[in-house]
């Protein structure tokens, strides 16, 4: 990082980028630690400055930096690694409401640093804003700090905001995931339940894998061993302590190295949900069909059949739905060519 | 149902094919029917002629750019089907959306639903033989249209929403128009009934035809007023609320008949509730406030896989999203209500007298766009 105290050449440019890509990727894997957290993390107040898309620029700014943009980014950056500090202080366990906080601090920061300049000072708020939660800011920093690389100084001071912004945010995301697996999922003993009703049934190679998906609304999520599949859904609608009646959701996913079948279930009768995956090979895709369980498996069945080239032995009419007859490929597949007579 | 008249007459099968081009199929629908003098013997429904691989488009785009993707695929409800997409990603995401926009999402959802439900029964009646009702019902939906074009430039293909809040914020005098709006419709309402409902040709029309039980409501997966007019008392924005419909006060109208006629009551007591949501969202409205939250200019969610699923004018609308952590998603899976309930149709067309098919298939309340993708 040294080398950038030198005047501005193509290399330090690249470094600056270098600089850049690294904050953002640790700005991504901050952001999706918080993603993962529970949701308060992320629940703040209205009023916040938005992050306007329009507004994307190139990472990598090439003009010359004016004397008021030097300030501006200094100002910027300052405010920035305030913010970000501020953030990671509140990912450390305050509730959301030292936010608020935050943005005034950072912005207050920003006023006095770039008080000379009243564009620098709005755009030092604006980005000040930006950084604390998103990555966004991240993105508009690094490019105020593509720009005051050009000058030895500016990128003097970015650099040590640059290197304060990256301990926050690894760190934010060092915290987090502790802080995420503390509170077990209001589903957890739903999931429990499932898994233990199940092994005792069919025993414990037939369930792959079981776990709650934070992702999307802890949905407890089982994953069934193929050969096994017929059978637990049988058994998902018939057992008293189960019953699941309704079948919401079916569809296929290709992972280029494996195929996976993705059933999301729900009881009226006990009012649970479940999701369930089972894999199959590209090759020989095959999942048992569900249609003598959930008669409305019956389309779904046949679209994914279509579209995605799995088999369902047991589907009663198992013909293309969405495409004609006479089509050749299955255009969900991700290595897709459309077959065209005339080539 | 057996023949009405035992002539002794014989009569043997023939094929009909209905369709696509049929106005009775409100779009590109084709059902290829065996029918014995007029008694349907089995149906045989034939969909993808507008099949557009909108999820298979949707691989090549980022998250902003599938929203007005979104807009075609239920073009009567095209704010519901913007939202669908924006929740999944903002759960996904964790991101955490202004009141504002809350406030905004909720009320064009609802207009829109009311918007929906207009063109189902305009549109239902002309099926049956009603010229009158389509005229009142478009001309209050062109108010509701009207708004919206207002409010994103657009009559039916939005593109209002985003990931992270709305795109516009209401334009001056905008909230005022939407309540004198609300209280029109609220008095224009019992006309409607005057017009059709108390009608006793109407009501002997579709009374007990296209019946089903609740169980084979659930066996289906059918959803919406499909899956309520049996009996069942679920509506998602009741029972796992979500944007801000906890805050507001609502019935979930429930039939048990399970035939047409019920079907017909509650999705016009569906506008009476959707009227009630809107009163209370439009008098609560925050005037100040943000209209878009926090979100990274580029949306990238994390690895993982998400369902989510809303209360759509005609059911269950899902979205299922694979992330590989790319600004595009991995796939893109729609649960479309209208594709789903339409399973039941075959069932229902079973040993029915030829002219109640335009009746069963007019109360699943389709539209192609949605069946197809």
């Amino acid at each position: 990082m040294s080398e950038e105290k030198r005047k501005p050449t193509p290399e330090e440019k690249a470094a600056a980028a270098a600089v850049a890509r690294a904050k953002a990727k640790a700005a991504k894997e901050a952001r999706e630690a918080q993603a993962n957290a529970a949701e308060s993390d992320t629940g703040e107040p209205n009023g916040e400055g938005r992050a306007d898309a329009p507004q994307a620029e190139p990472p990598i700014e090439k003009r010359k930096p004016t004397p008021e943009e030097k300030a501006a980014a200094a100002a910027a950056a300052m405010a920035k690694a305030k913010a970000a500090k501020e953030a990671r202080e509140a990912a450390n366990g305050t509730t959301s409401d030292a936010d608020p906080d935050a943005k005034a601090k950072a912005a207050a920061a920003a006023k006095a640093k770039a008080a000379a300049a009243a564009a620098a000072k709005a755009k030092a708020a604006r980005e000040a804003n930006a950084g604390e939660t998103s990555d966004a800011g991240m993105d508009e920093d690094a490019k105020a700090k593509a720009a005051a690389a050009a000058k030895a100084k500016a990128a003097a001071a970015a650099k040590a905001k640059a290197a304060a912004a990256i301990k926050s945010n690894t760190g934010a995301s060092s915290v987090e995931p502790t802080a995420e697996e503390a509170p077990p999922s209001k589903n957890q003993p739903y999931l429990d339940r499932y898994v233990q009703i199940l092994t005792e049934r069919f025993g414990k190679e037939s369930i792959e894998d079981s776990y709650i998906n934070r992702l999307s609304k802890e949905v407890p999520t089982l994953l069934i061993k193929n050969e096994h599949w017929h059978g637990i859904a049988q058994f998902l609608k018939e057992e008293p302590a189960l019953q699941f009646d309704y079948l919401s959701n079916l569809h296929g996913v290709d992972y280029e190295d494996r195929m996976e079948v993705y059933y999301h279930f729900y009881s009226y009768e006990h009012h649970h949900s479940l999701a369930v995956k089972v894999k199959t090979t590209r090759e020989n895709a095959s999942v048992s069909s569900v249609t003598d369980i959930w008669a409305g498996a019956d389309w779904n069945e046949r679209e994914t059949f279509d579209l995605l080239g799995i088999d369902f032995p047991g589907h009663p009419n198992l013909v293309r739905i969405m495409m004609p007859d006479e089509w050749i490929g299955h255009p969900l597949r991700k290595d897709y060519e459309p077959f065209d007579e005339g080539v | 149902m057996p023949t009405p008249f035992s002539t002794g007459i014989r009569t043997e099968e023939m094929v009909l094919n209905i369709g696509p081009q049929h106005p009775s199929t409100h779009g590109v629908f084709r059902l290829v029917v065996k029918i014995d003098g007029e008694t349907i013997k089995e149906a045989v429904p034939v969909m993808g002629y507008l099949h557009r691989g909108t999820e298979k488009l949707a691989e090549n785009l980022t998250y902003t750019q599938i929203i007005p993707y979104t807009d075609r695929i239920d073009y009567l409800s095209s704010m519901t089907n913007n939202y669908v997409l924006c929740h999944a990603v903002e759960t996904l995401m964790g991101l955490s959306i202004p009141e504002k926009a809350e406030f905004l999402r909720v009320i064009v959802m609802e207009m829109n639903r009311i918007a929906s439900h207009l063109v189902w029964w305009g549109t239902y009646l002309l099926d049956i033989g009603a010229i009158g009702p389509f005229l009142y019902a478009f001309r209050d939906r062109e108010t509701i249209i009207n708004l919206f074009n207002e409010l994103s430039g657009a009559r039916l293909t939005y593109n209002y929403m985003r990931i992270g809040g709305v795109k516009w914020d209401a334009p001056p005098g905008w909230i005022e128009k939407a309540k004198e709006f609300v209280q029109y419709l609220k008095s224009e309402l019992p006309n409607y009934h005057v017009l059709v409902s108390g009608n006793e040709i109407f009501q002997s029309r579709i009374t007990g035809i296209g019946t089903y039980s609740r169980q084979d409501a659930l066996d289906h997966s059918l959803s919406g007023v499909m899956l309520r007019c049996t009996g069942e008392n679920w509506d998602i924005r009741k029972n796992e609320p979500y944007s801000i419909y906890d805050r507001f006060e609502f019935d979930v109208p429930v039939a048990t008949e399970g035939d047409c006629l019920s079907r017909y009551h509650l999705r016009l007591q569906e506008i009476e509730q959707s009227i009630r949501i809107l009163e209370q969202a439009l008098d609560q409205f925050p005037e100040e406030g943000e209209v878009m939250g926090k979100v990274p200019k580029v949306i990238r969610p994390p690895v993982g896989e998400v369902y989510v699923r809303i209360e759509a004018p005609r059911g269950e609308l899902g979205v299922y999203i694979a992330s590989q952590g790319k600004d595009k998603p991995w796939r893109f899976k729609l649960r479309r209500p209208s594709f789903v309930n339409l399973q039941i149709l075959p069932k229902l067309l079973e040993g029915v007298n030829m002219s109640n098919m335009v009746a069963i298939l007019g109360s699943i309340d389709i539209v192609v766009g949605e069946v197809d993708a």
